[in-house]
């Protein structure tokens, strides 16, 4: 026993690349999160500015009809999964432990686990352009397009394995959080005083333990059909090929709300902190998340108004897609009255802030006219979809995970991102995206088609097309001033304290960057915005008591027992990418993969807890 | 059109109330904390029963319209079978018998009622100016009906990403005087134009040993009974090459003819194994069956 448990001695190293790799603290397991995640998103940039430079000119050829329907369908791929998926995730592992006044979450190695099973997963995926051709049958893959006789060759067997083994990294952190979020808030922090992003971050956990399954499903049936021959989608052996299209929305939809949830989460916690309110209904906008969550799940078939379902589920779906505009109207309203009699501060946190309100108005108002199922049957498949997605998903949740960059990075890293860059970036980024993605509108209602690499001049489609890749250039560069602003604010930002913005929530109370046991004494709260009634008293009546009282002294570390590193998470990570290859090339593989996962799991569960530091 | 002005009024509403907020309540030097509010339950029931107001008045005239378009008004009908191929249009009259490709004659006024199948993934049919779209699926048939009011010729494409031609899967409704129309159908079913040049003469003979004729149907010429490919028996008589991909004349036929994956890519009679003149060295087409073949082709009218 001895042996083996020296065998399994747990990573002591506190330096270098190593401490990265073997880390299970949520912060530092945040920041893998974020970095590697930008960098996705920045590759997901990249592919769509090749596909705008394609579209700047009727008839252009940059890039092949082949390749072009690569890069739409990874570019989708890369922003859902690789990009704003784990962004938010980032969020989550930097701040719902402090935000709840908890030391960690509740299964660091776990945590660590699910990170390097999400960056494997996404090198699988990613590995097509490397090893023969991406995906090119669109995100949404629908049969019989992706069957092997329409499509040969490996593609979709990286769109199969990338997203399932993307599918075992989101179950398994949220979970995490689920747990994390149940059991290890602080005292006093009863559900209902907990902040709204801790709230989002619940919901969303939920919706990706429910969804991630069906596509699974989903997944593991085009595969046979793929690998064995079964005909799950076979329309010639009778099988019914809109099944995909239901088993890939009932995941698809709430798919959305997994990448916009955490975006509110983030809005209304800034909002009310540049305007020193509190959130202006707080109850509502709780259950409104819930209501949207639910509802969610009833809506699926509004993708597949034209599939032919019959005037009855059409209507269905019509009006369940339509009550779920209320919730979201009552969010808004919510946000709008929370800086009504407020003391509003433009910083940059807060111009994205509300940069993503105006953008989310127009995105959810073009979702309402998708809703009415007779226009939908035109506006279907058009650039105008491609709009009304692009003001959700980047004038919706990127707007907001910006807000987000800029409010929490002084807490991460200790120093201030510079704000005069930061409002070029935003402006630079709001100009530019509305010149890329409004035209779309007009482009969509004329009638142009998506997922088409090239067109004709006598559509008469140029003038917009060549509008949109300029404001594509110029949020490309919003982008790179972003960039510089983070580099140069790493070095030489402002150095920001530990309440840099006047917060309202416990991670404030603490130093920038963190303590790597976050709260020396785990606070006490009395009510919602528990920082803030700290600072100030119940409803900034009194004037401000022992502020950082608990925690400002430091207190050492003494009996503060923290997880050890382990590098178990990512053998078993890489386990699964092997094993997930060999599903590709040769079972032979897989099998030695799952034995590597299965040993490193052993090895996980064996592993001798930490020695106490003293 | 009423959404949309519904949605700009809001978009102009909401933002209008934004900005204002933003501005008015600016924080100015020296302020001290504001009011602390939490919220309003009036207001609160105020801006959840509107949305649900206005979303109700939308819901009535969404369920009517579905209804409507879901089954085509009683009366006179025509019905086209189309199949849809990878990438073109196979179009079927079943009362008449005619098949052709790629463009739907309709009698001005008249119901139109579409049924439609794929030979091979999802496609979709949308003629953006007579009705919203709808999706074709292999192994099923789904349908819709629309009526053209004014004799026009009307753009349609394929709506469905299919492959990597997609793009060129376009077709035309053209509707025409009723007359018009039955004058078309009479010469649809006549057998192909008789060569009369030399040229013309070698090009069918051209299409025959070629091999072209695995896949065409050219009725009038002994062999050409294929399925696979379009019918070509009055191709020439089409307003367009290649599915709507190009205007019909003997340049683009030639193009056409000399290289269709660079038209368009990846279709079946540059690649199959079984077009024979495309994929197999013995089969090639020199310049001058090239020059024989669009004579000839064009002559079908």
């Amino acid at each position: 026993m001895a042996s083996i448990a020296g065998a399994l001695r747990r990573p002591t190293s506190p330096t270098g690349l190593w401490r990265w790799m073997t880390t299970v603290d949520h912060k530092k397991i945040g920041v893998l999160y974020g970095v590697s995640s930008f960098l996705f998103f920045l590759f997901g940039g990249l592919e769509a500015l090749i596909m705008r430079v394609q579209l700047a000119r009727a008839g252009h050829d940059i890039v092949s009809p082949e390749v072009f329907s690569q890069l739409f369908t990874m570019h989708a791929l890369t922003m859902i999964f690789l990009g704003v998926m784990p962004l938010s995730a980032a969020f989550f592992n930097l701040m719902v432990p402090l935000m709840i006044g908890a030391r960690d979450v509740a299964f660091p190695r776990l945590n660590a686990f699910s990170y390097w099973v999400f960056l494997f997963g996404a090198i699988v995926l990613q590995s097509g352009w490397l090893l023969g051709g991406s995906p090119n049958v669109g995100w949404f893959a629908y049969a019989p397009l992706t069957s092997s006789s329409f499509s040969p060759g490996n593609g979709m067997e990286f769109y199969i394995v990338g997203l399932g083994i993307l599918g075992i990294s989101s179950v398994a952190a949220a979970l995490n959080f689920i747990v994390t979020i149940i059991n290890m808030r602080a005292p006093g922090m009863s559900l209902m005083r907990m902040p709204v992003f801790i709230w989002m971050t619940l919901i969303t956990s939920f919706l990706l333990i429910t969804a991630f399954p069906v596509i699974t499903v989903g997944l593991i049936e085009l595969y046979f059909d793929r690998t064995f021959g079964m005909n799950f989608f076979n329309s010639a052996a009778g099988a019914d090929v809109v099944l995909w299209q239901h088993l890939f929305w009932v995941f698809g939809h709430p798919e959305v709300y997994i990448l916009i949830l955490p975006a509110m989460g983030i809005v209304s916690e800034v909002l009310p902190t540049f305007s020193r309110k509190p959130l202006f209904g707080y109850p509502v906008v709780v259950l409104s998340g819930i209501t949207i969550g639910f509802m969610g799940w009833a809506v699926w078939s509004h993708h597949m108004f034209t599939v032919g379902l019959g005037p009855i589920a059409n209507s269905v779906f019509a009006i369940t897609t339509m009550s779920i505009a209320v919730p979201t109207a009552v969010k808004i309203f919510n946000w709008i009255a929370t800086m009504w009699g407020g003391s509003i501060s433009l910083k940059t946190p807060m111009l994205f802030a509300i940069g993503f309100i105006a953008m989310f108005v127009i995105g959810g108002l073009s979702g309402v006219m998708h809703s009415v199922a007779p226009a939908d049957a035109q506006q279907q498949d058009t650039y105008f979809v491609v709009a009304h997605l692009h003001y959700v998903l980047f004038g919706g949740s990127i707007f907001a995970i910006f807000s987000g960059i800029y409010y929490w990075f002084p807490k991460a890293s200790g120093r201030m991102l510079n704000d005069r860059i930061g409002q070029i970036n935003f402006w630079l980024v709001t100009i530019g995206f509305n010149l890329a993605f409004f035209p779309m509108h007009f482009l969509g209602l004329d009638g142009m088609p998506r997922r088409q690499y090239t067109y004709q001049s006598e559509m008469g489609w140029d003038l917009w097309n060549l509008v949109s890749t300029t404001g594509s250039l110029i949020l490309a560069i919003g982008i790179l001033v972003f960039l510089h602003n983070f580099f140069r604010s790493l070095r030489h930002g402002e150095i920001a304290g530990n309440d840099p913005w006047d917060g309202r929530t416990l991670e404030w109370s603490i130093s920038s960057p963190p303590p790597e046991y976050n709260f020396a004494t785990i606070p006490t709260v009395h009510g919602r915005d528990a920082f803030w009634e700290e600072k100030y008293g119940h409803d900034g009546m009194n004037v401000p008591a022992s502020v950082e009282a608990s925690n400002a002294t430091e207190e050492g570390h003494h009996g503060i027992h923290m997880p050890s590193p382990s590098y178990m998470p990512m053998i078993a990570a890489i386990g699964l990418s092997v094993a997930g290859y060999g599903l590709i090339y040769h079972f032979a593989a897989s099998v030695v993969g799952a034995c590597i996962t299965l040993v490193a799991i052993f090895g996980w569960a064996m592993e001798p807890p930490a020695e106490p530091t003293e | 059109m009423v959404t949309f002005w519904v949605a700009a009024f809001i978009f102009v509403t909401v933002g209008i109330g934004l900005i204002y907020t933003v501005i008015r309540f600016r924080r100015k030097p020296g302020q001290g904390i504001p009011k602390q509010v939490h919220g309003s339950t009036k207001l609160e029931i105020g801006w959840t029963i509107v949305p649900i107001i206005i979303l109700g008045a939308l819901a009535i005239p969404t369920v009517m319209t579905e209804f409507y378009i879901s089954e085509p008004p009683a009366g006179d009908q025509l019905t086209i079978n189309v199949v849809a191929h990878q990438w073109w249009w196979e179009i079927e009259y079943p009362e008449s018998g005619v098949i052709t490709a790629n463009e739907l004659h309709v009698p001005v006024g008249t119901t139109i009622n579409v049924e439609m199948t794929s030979n091979d993934v999802i496609h979709s049919f949308w003629v953006p100016k007579l009705a919203g779209k709808m999706d074709i699926f292999p192994g099923k048939t789904t349908s819709l009906w629309f009526r053209a009011d004014e004799v026009d010729e009307y753009f349609g494409q394929c709506a469905e990403f299919c492959g990597e031609s997609h793009v060129w899967m376009k077709f035309r409704v053209l509707a025409e005087p009723i007359s018009e129309f039955e004058a078309w159908q009479q010469k649809q079913l006549a057998d192909a134009a008789k060569p009369t040049t030399p040229e013309e003469t070698q090009g069918a003979s051209t299409f025959v040993a070629k091999g072209c004729i695995a896949c065409h149907t050219i009725s009038g010429v002994l062999g050409a009974a294929g399925v696979i490919g379009p019918n070509l028996t009055h191709m020439g008589g089409r307003g367009t090459i290649a599915a709507g991909t190009m205007e019909m004349n003997q340049d683009n036929l030639r193009e056409w003819l000399s290289d269709p994956n660079e038209v368009k890519p990846g279709n079946i009679m540059a690649n199959s194994p079984m077009s024979l003149a495309y994929t197999n060295p013995n089969f090639a087409l020199t310049a001058e069956d090239i020059n024989n073949l669009v004579a000839f082709l064009h002559s079908l009218k």
